[in-house]
């Protein structure tokens, strides 16, 4: 089985924080990591690798030092990377970013396509079913796991409001997966050694004959008009007292408000 | 494309087991104000099998038109059938605007939908309103775990659509008095095409408390630690007739479950009241709370950003006043 998993390197938002005077984002110093649903999809793609003998190529498409995320993909055991980086995917939108990663993709051979659900930076969960879609290929998103019959089959465990339905699907088919669906390996000290040794494919928009009305910023049907940071709301009173002074305090407070 | 034939406001009346869902009634209280700006129509999406009955409620609350395909493989949600009742309502329909619910649904359909139409789609909007001067829809969502809100526009496709996050519009009351008209919609399914099958639907017990509609939430975080901890959040919660719900860290942990979880990653809450115990405020976290009418919080680091968004700060161990709160508020119960 070939197994493509598509990997976006984004900062870690969790680290980010709002300067309070300025209301601006501190980007300075934020480390960048693998997107966290990302790297849930390259754990099932290697366990699928461990218990059938998958090949697992993974794809990025990103500026440059994208490669970091790549080489953290072979040191966890991953067999071919693909940087798919050129200055015509700048400012794409999901779709226009789907366009660039189907073109990539039809280059590849593949029974399984799998990505991340969301990445933490956009959270528009919009890029598989996207590539899903221009690809023709039926689609499982929200995936906590799967079964796989060797052959062809899949019965997937998707995740919903009320708990989780059970889809099956044939392959090839799309999948975006939860962080939370298994506990991603660590990368293995023999792999780290090998991981700056191998190769990373670099893919321009012209390796994988993309359409350059479809990329980047051209090829985006959304633009962002504005952006800016929420107005803080304006801190309350902070007090510094005892456990049964604070109760006070609190029960006073609700009853001003009516709770109580 | 001619983006001027393309009109009127649709909601996709999303529903689970023959029921509309809430989000719906809020969509539609939103798409009434987007509609009453232009000048134009609201239109529900009803799609299901023996479904027809549910489109005098979505009159009630805010529709002008149902549009109604009734279909055997429309009865439980899959990707396929719905997209192509969607696709084809738009061919026959150009509707100007679509706004789905951010739900597991609605953001699986909506990227394959708009992918097939080469339309624009803006994920999880937190507010809509219309261009005055090229009446365009705005659409405004927040980016980076919520450190940065970005108004987006799609100024030269159509339909322009949107997710939008459950709990963030407000419904209208229902008004039995308004009048609208329910239509049919042939659609010809490609049905080779539908290439999944759900072979198992599971509800978890656990899943069906709805932190969303609380109006006193008690909510912890790291400082709560286990859920021996929690049981004490669950007496306050009981004292004030209100549901316990977590931050992230506590589901990541396993000692909440994730339906309980309040942030970027979880459920947008706006109750009367909210407690953040033991919660350091995590952007992500108050993106998911900050609309609370009153905000109280309880924490041991005096420059937790929790406080700069609290109505009320305690800097304390909540461990200690948790349960003198607790005491007091059963004393306050018995005096009334």
């Amino acid at each position: 089985m070939n197994i493509v998993v598509c990997i976006k390197q984004v900062p870690d938002t969790t680290e980010i924080k709002l300067d309070p005077v300025k209301g601006t984002l501190i980007r300075d110093g934020v480390p960048s990591i693998m997107n966290p649903d990302d790297k849930g999809g390259l754990e099932l793609a290697l366990q699928l690798k461990d218990q059938y003998g998958a090949h697992v190529t993974v794809i990025t498409m990103g500026p440059p030092q994208a490669d970091a995320i790549l080489r953290e993909a072979f040191a966890m055991g991953a067999d071919r990377a693909i940087l798919l980086t050129d200055r015509k995917f700048a400012g794409a939108d999901t779709l226009a970013t789907s366009h660039a990663l189907s073109a990539a993709l039809r280059q590849l051979d593949y029974d399984l396509i799998i990505a991340g659900r969301q990445a933490i930076d956009g959270d528009t969960a919009q890029v598989g079913p996207e590539i899903a879609e221009l690809l023709d290929l039926p689609q499982v998103s929200y995936v906590e796991g799967l079964k796989y019959d060797g052959k062809k089959t899949l019965d997937i465990r998707k995740q919903t409001e009320e708990g989780y339905q059970i889809w099956q699907v044939e392959t090839p088919c799309l999948l975006t997966v939860l962080a939370s669906a298994n506990k991603a390996r660590y990368m293995s000290v023999s792999g780290i050694v090998t991981a700056f040794d191998k190769e990373v494919e670099i893919w321009s928009a012209d390796t994988v004959k993309a359409d350059p009305a479809t990329l980047g910023l051209n090829g985006s049907p959304t633009r962002v008009k504005k952006s800016f940071t929420k107005g803080a709301k304006t801190a309350g009173k902070v007090f510094e007292v005892d456990a049964s002074e604070a109760a006070e305090l609190i029960i006073n407070k609700l009853k001003e408000k009516y709770i109580i | 494309m001619d983006i001027s034939a393309y009109k009127n406001v649709y909601v996709f009346a999303e529903q689970r087991e023959g029921k509309v869902q809430t989000v719906a009634y809020e969509l539609l209280g939103k798409a009434r104000d987007l509609a009453d700006t232009l000048g134009q129509e609201v239109c529900a999406i009803l799609l299901g099998s023996g479904i027809k009955g549910e489109a005098k409620s979505l009159i009630e609350h805010g529709a002008d038109r149902v549009l109604v395909v009734e279909d055997k493989d429309l009865e439980i949600y899959t990707t396929e059938p719905y997209a192509q009742a969607i696709v084809s309502i738009v061919e026959q329909k150009k509707p100007g605007i679509i706004l789905l619910g951010a739900t597991t649904i609605g953001r699986d359909l909506g990227p394959r939908v708009s992918a097939r139409l080469n339309t624009g789609l803006t994920a999880d909007c937190t507010e809509l309103g219309i261009d005055e001067e090229s009446k365009h829809l705005l659409m405004t969502r927040p980016a980076f775990g919520g450190n940065l809100m970005a108004t987006i526009m799609c100024t030269e496709h159509r339909p322009q659509m949107s997710t939008v996050r459950p709990g963030v519009m407000m419904a209208r009351p229902a008004d039995s008095n308004r009048k609208g008209e329910i239509e049919d919609i042939k659609v010809d399914f490609k049905r080779d095409k539908f290439r999944v099958r759900v072979k198992e639907v599971v509800k978890e017990q656990k899943n069906l408390v709805d932190i969303t509609k609380a109006r006193v939430l008690v909510s912890g975080g790291r400082g709560v630690g286990c859920k021996e901890g929690f049981a004490e959040l669950q007496k306050l919660a009981g004292c004030l007739g209100g549901e316990v719900s977590s931050s992230r860290a506590m589901v990541d942990a396993g000692v909440m479950e994730h339906n309980r979880q309040v942030g970027q990653t979880g459920k947008t809450v706006r109750p009367d009241v909210y407690f953040a115990l033991g919660i350091s405020g995590a952007i992500q976290h108050l993106a998911g709370m900050e609309g609370s009418d009153l905000i109280i919080a309880v924490n041991k680091d005096k420059y937790a950003p929790i406080f700069e968004v609290a109505d009320m700060g305690i800097v304390g161990d909540l461990n200690k006043v948790v349960p003198a709160l607790v005491e007091k508020l059963k004393k306050e119960v018995k005096t009334k």
